[in-house]
């Protein structure tokens, strides 16, 4: 029986409930001390001077670290997949300028945690402060370059067409900052021994955090190695390594012991990334019919003054619909604040949000209903790559997805449905996302006993990257999924791609699937060689495997485990590598598309809103796990409730500060906020996709979610509100 | 942290004569000791009060006393307190989380310290946690301050739902000092902020809170706590309303309400009270009162639609109270 | 530095420890005696995952300190197991996928244990308010109260 395709649950899941699984910072090293940063409290300017002389007294510090008295780093150029491609990282403790507000300017070390917090606040540190520039309207803007140049669209004369179009909108959506906020702080264990340094550090790239640590450091790559087994979510705050981990890894040199360094959950809004605050113009154009004749849409996102971070806000213009005049740019606001990064669906969700509740206005105009007005304007081919897509469910995910969730039965006019006081509301959204793939490898070994081992430096924030990999090792080798043992998170397993973009699956699978393949070819060629073996003298291709042996397909008595092979042989081991097929990837266009429909109940007087349901469907290729594909979609949704009606990071005017910087204070939904959920996945047999054909689940299931919502809150109440998140005060 | 010594006080006259000397009285350590890691708050010596006798729920002829010490969960949880006061009941599990419930003591509770993030930070400029430093709020991100009760040096909102529902039930805090036992309203318990907003409450060194006594009235079955907030749970009020009608005939004989969320301290809306009396307990009637609720207002730039909220919120709870029993 | 004298007992064994008076229950779980399942996620009071039972009701070991629990007993998630035999509640969650990244489980269980038995798990709405001191930002709720639900009826 394949693996693939069932519903196991979770490999890790009793680590998981028994508390056994170690996350980062939980693996504490001899004589390790505790390190507490100490963060700017302007947002612009420079130090004008730092008073460690009470701090230095205080009981069991070991030492504090500043500018003042840090090491000359290398900082050699490095560029990793997920670093901005304009721009410098930030360089701690290099010089005296603040950058932005809640940057680390000293660190403190101490023998314990509670000694190395209380030094860190005697610090007193006195600033020349100047006025952050904050704005993203208003304000001059880069446009958006470097590996995001297909931000920047056009075919047709889209404003032409705009003009003429005989039924048209125009609106300005805007989307607060947000921060990731996953469960567990960023967290460091730095040991040196020697020239050689080791990170236990939370990250979803932890090759890419080996060589950017050498790179700061000047040091070959291979003597940092980074270990993270389990990571406490994150959804794209781990993918760049950020400055605590260079200041773990000082702080442990400087010392001469093993640092642990954890963020504290304020610090978690100053240097760990977030999506970026955007507004973004929308235009829709269309015919009396409902056909679009027009798209225009313009992005505006914040970056730091020292990097410019990109992200795809603008790219789904081009795909989504068909439409002959489309024009679609991506402008850069560089602001006094740190660098923004990947965020879940990132661009995606935001630039899905803007479109999608523009064409829902649209539908209004038209007076149409807005799953025909999608259906209506549902392309044939990718019109802007001008090439078909490897596969494209989004018609039968509007069509399950609007009979699952019975669309049919809605009234729809605003205003129309009620439940007692609450005004009812149901809205839709498209949803989609690229299917990513990049060359990943993999390593497999048969044993004589115990289970086949498998490896990849891939990470598992919670998608369920162990359970997975499994599956495809097993069907690939023919054993139960009991029988292996796949094992991830290590800077010295074979290299893959970071843990985000949903590309996991397709490119760390593929790599697995190869490797395994490649083991068992070994299996099969060190059996039919051996005279000791069943297997002897068969041919190749004649051999199949199942259920941990290999046998002879026309005689199913020959048959040999892997276990006596590898008993006699010794282990076997392969390491595949595996990469996109770029051919494929030239002559189609791959995404993930779905369609989610939501409902909500609005208190009228008192600007309440609940989201009482939603339904996704998703054709998103192959699923390998239902159970955990389908968990994802609905968190996805859980996160995009958080979107549309909570999330917001909210600067000072003045000075930069994150003021909502808590847990308490940077609201995401609780239990409360959430009803029934429904996810489903339509088929779709995508055979270029990769060798799996799989497209992933993780980001898509974040996008559409909130227009969704927001279209659902319009239905509801008759007002748009086109900033996020959607709150109380809009809606009284 | 910065360092303190810790002791755990046997009774109360050894706990009123350390704290007389200095020290601060700790029991659930919800507010405490999240402010003393920041180092907002830096007890030089903690006197954990926790073995002190003051743990008891009982009933009363003419009301309820519900020792300091007692946990907001024991509180919601117990038979008498639903019997009497069920407005305590909904209000307390409205607030915090079933485990800080189980933390919390109902007088840390009516203690509980604001919620501003420019006081819950050492760098941001704060009259309360250092008089003179300014109000970084007022010109700051101030969505969920006060609009009420405010002054120029401090707007920042009462936290505690709880104090809400007891103002409004007229109940009062029993106290023990140096001095001995005296008692007053919990209405009394608080302070404007004027320009000593640092100072919080009107009890004196050592002065402790030993119970609260809830009165019983004609009007705690006709009792309703509303809490609105931009999530369902684990969230402080943005406006909250504590709301007990004696109504007879269809006609408000009287009328206990206050406000949370919506001012610096626990807000009575006795003009609102005055006005409902004699009116019939109506949509039309609670429309009416509403805009009494507002009276001297004081909208930030990030607030105003407090003005409004709490007007909706008070006539919605009118309305859940008049139905209610 | 000044230390106090505690004994607790944490998961049946008793303790002997000499703390600085500012830790934490929760640090002195994490840093003294290396039980990590019970998880920081603020240090803060905001969002559950520091979850245990402190003589049998739950709470947030980050906002209390160690000194103030001498002679308690505290069960942690490591303490829940008997051997290799998971309880129900950690059963069910495993069935019932009730978590992603696994970092809030702990609390989420802990306190899942301890809704079960103040007897506040009759209906799922019930479940959610009070499973509401725990965040998962993974957003695994309905899973979590569904290995509620389950574990709730199989008792009754």
């Amino acid at each position: 029986m394949n693996a693939i395709g069932r519903p196991l649950p979770r490999v890790e899941g009793a680590a998981k409930v028994t508390g056994a699984a170690r996350y980062a910072g939980e693996f504490d090293q001899p004589g390790q001390a505790h390190a507490v940063i100490v963060s700017a409290t302007v947002g612009l300017g420079r130090i004008a001077a730092i008073d460690v002389a009470t701090a230095q007294t205080l009981p069991g510090v070991l030492a504090v670290i500043s500018h003042l008295n840090a090491p000359k780093l290398a900082y050699s150029p490095h560029k990793g997949f997920i670093d901005p491609a304009h721009g410098e990282r930030l360089h701690v403790f290099q010089d005296d300028q603040i950058r932005f507000f809640g940057q680390p300017v000293a660190v403190v070390i101490a023998d314990t945690l509670d000694q190395a917090e209380h030094a860190a606040a005697a610090i007193h540190v006195d600033y020349a402060a100047r006025t952050p520039e904050l704005r993203i309207e208003g304000v001059e803007t880069l446009p958006a370059g470097g590996s995001h140049a297909s931000a920047y669209k056009a075919r047709g004369d889209a404003d032409a067409a705009l003009s003429q179009a005989p039924v048209k909108v125009d609106a300005v959506y805007r989307i607060a900052r947000e921060n990731h906020n996953p469960m567990e702080p960023h967290a460091t264990i730095a040991a040196w021994d020697g020239d050689r340094l080791h990170l236990w550090s939370k990250s979803q790239f932890v090759t890419n955090e080996q060589v950017e640590i050498a790179a700061v450091f000047g040091l070959p790559a291979d003597h940092v190695h980074v270990t993270c087994p389990f990571i406490g979510g994150a959804f794209g705050t781990a993918l760049r390594t950020w400055p605590h981990v260079t200041i773990a890894a000082i702080g442990a040199r400087h010392v001469n012991r093993a640092v642990k360094l954890v963020l504290t959950r304020r610090q978690m809004f100053y240097t760990t990334g977030h999506r970026p605050r955007s507004m973004q113009r929308v235009a829709l154009g269309a015919g009396t019919d409902g056909k679009l004749s027009a798209i225009v849409h313009e992005g505006t996102a914040e970056t730091s003054r020292y990097e410019q971070f990109v992200e795809a806000l603008t790219t789904i213009t081009s795909y989504l619909y068909s439409c002959p005049n489309v024009r679609s740019s991506h402008g850069l606001a560089p602001t006094d604040t740190s660098t923004p990064t990947y965020m879940r669906a990132p661009g995606e969700a935001s630039g899905v949000f803007a479109v999608e509740c523009a064409m829902d206005e649209l539908a209004g105009a038209l007076n149409m209903d807005p799953v025909s007005l999608r259906l209506l304007n549902e392309p044939s081919i990718d019109e802007g790559e001008n090439r078909p897509f490897s596969s494209r469910s989004l018609k039968d995910c509007i069509e399950q997805g609007a009979a699952r969730f019975g669309w049919s039965r809605r009234d729809p006019r605003p205003r129309a449905m009620r439940d007692g006081r609450l005004l009812i509301g149901w809205g839709m959204a498209t949803a989609t996302y690229p299917a990513f793939h990049a060359p990943a490898g993999a390593r497999a070994c048969l044993h004589g006993n115990g289970p086949a081992e498998v490896e990849a430096a891939a990470s598992d924030m919670g998608p369920g990257t162990y359970t997975s990999m499994t599956q495809v090792a097993a069907d690939a080798l023919g054993l139960p999924p009991e029988h292996v043992l796949f094992q991830l998170g290590r800077s010295d397993f074979p290299r893959t791609p970071p843990h985000g973009g949903s590309m996991t699956m397709a490119s760390v699978g593929s790599a697995v699937q190869a490797a395994c393949l490649a083991v068992r070819a070994k299996a099969v060629q060190a059996a039919i060689a051996d005279a000791r073996s069943p297997l002897f003298g068969a041919a190749a291709a004649d051999i199949d495997a199942a259920d941990g042996s290999l046998f002879v397909k026309s005689e199913p008595a020959r048959r040999e485990t892997y276990a006596t092979i590898a008993a006699r042989h010794g282990s076997i081991e392969a390491e595949a590598t595996c990469s996109p097929d770029e051919d494929a990837r030239k002559r189609f266009s791959m995404h993930s598309f779905g369609a989610v429909f939501t409902e909500v109940a609005v208190d009228p007087d008192l600007g309440i809103v609940r989201v009482r349901r939603a339904v996704g469907a998703y054709g998103c290729g192959r699923v390998i796990n239902p159970r955990l594909a389908r968990s994802q979609c609905t968190g996805g949704m859980v996160g995009g409730i958080g979107m549309a009606l909570m999330e917001q990071t909210l600067l000072d005017p003045r000075d930069g500060r994150p003021v909502n910087a808590s847990m308490a204070d940077y609201l995401v939904p609780v239990n409360l906020d959430v009803n029934e959920l429904d996810a489903i996945f339509v088929e779709e047999d995508d055979p270029h996709v990769n060798a799996l054909g799989v497209k992933g689940v993780g980001e898509i299931a974040l996008t559409g979610i909130a227009p969704a919502i927001a279209n659902a809150v319009y239905h509801a109440t008759g007002k748009r509100v086109r900033a996020l998140p959607i709150r109380i005060e809009d809606l009284i | 942290m910065t360092p303190f010594a810790y002791h755990a006080s046997p009774d109360e006259q050894d706990a009123i004569a350390s704290a007389v000397a200095g020290g601060r009285y700790i029991a659930g350590g919800t507010t405490l000791i999240d402010l003393m890691r920041e180092e907002v708050e830096e007890p030089k010596r903690l006197i954990d009060i926790n073995q002190l006798p003051l743990h008891d729920i009982r009933e009363t002829a003419d009301g309820l006393v519900i020792g300091a010490l007692a946990r907001m969960a024991e509180v919601a949880a117990h038979p008498a307190v639903a019997r009497m006061q069920p407005l305590l009941v909904e209000t307390l599990l409205e607030g915090a989380s079933p485990q800080l419930r189980n933390m919390a003591s109902i007088g840390g509770n009516l203690l509980q310290r604001v919620r501003c993030p420019y006081f819950r930070t050492l760098d941001a400029a704060c009259n309360k946690r250092r008089p003179g430093s300014g109000c970084a709020a007022i010109g700051g991100i101030n969505h969920n301050h006060a609009i009420l009760g405010t002054s120029d040096h401090c707007v920042a909102t009462h936290p505690s739902d709880l104090a809400v529902s007891l103002v409004a039930l007229g109940a009062v805090v029993r106290i023990r000092g140096p001095q001995g036992l005296r008692e007053f309203p919990v209405e009394a318990l608080y302070r404007l902020p004027g320009d000593t907003p640092h100072l919080e409450h009107t009890l004196s060194p050592g002065e402790l809170i030993v119970e609260v006594f809830v009165p019983y009235g004609p009007y705690a079955q006709r009792a309703r706590y509303l809490k609105v907030r931009d999530r369902a749970s684990y969230e402080f009020a943005l406006v909250s309303i504590a709301a007990a009608l004696e109504i007879d005939a269809g006609v408000v004989r009287q009328a206990r309400l206050a406000a949370g969320g919506v001012a610096t301290r626990p807000w009575r809306l006795a003009a609102c009270e005055a006005a409902l009396v004699g009116q019939p307990a109506s949509q039309a009637t609670w429309r009416k009162v509403a805009p009494l609720s507002v009276a001297g207002a004081r909208p930030l730039s990030g607030n105003g639609f407090k003005i409004e909220l709490l007007q909706r919120t008070l006539v919605r709870t009118l309305e859940l109270a008049g139905e209610a029993a | 530095m000044a230390t106090s004298e505690i004994e607790l007992t944490i998961n049946g064994h008793l303790q002997r420890l000499s703390l600085d008076p500012r830790t934490s229950l929760l640090d002195m779980l994490r840093e003294h005696l290396a039980l990590h399942g019970t998880k920081k996620g603020c240090d803060q009071g905001a969002c559950g995952a520091c979850t245990i039972l402190l003589d049998g009701k739950r709470i947030n070991s980050c906002l209390t300190l160690a000194v103030m629990h001498n002679g308690a007993h505290i069960t942690t998630i490591e303490g829940l197991a008997n051997g290799a035999e998971l309880h129900p509640l950690q059963a069910a969650f495993i069935e019932h996928d009730a978590f992603q990244c696994g970092y809030c489980t702990p609390g989420q269980i802990m306190s899942g244990v301890a809704c079960l038995a103040e007897g506040h798990a009759a209906s799922p709405e019930q479940i959610k308010a009070w499973m509401s001191g725990n965040i998962c930002r993974c957003g695994a709720y309905p899973g979590i109260v569904s290995a509620i639900t389950q574990t709730a009826n199989a008792s009754r």
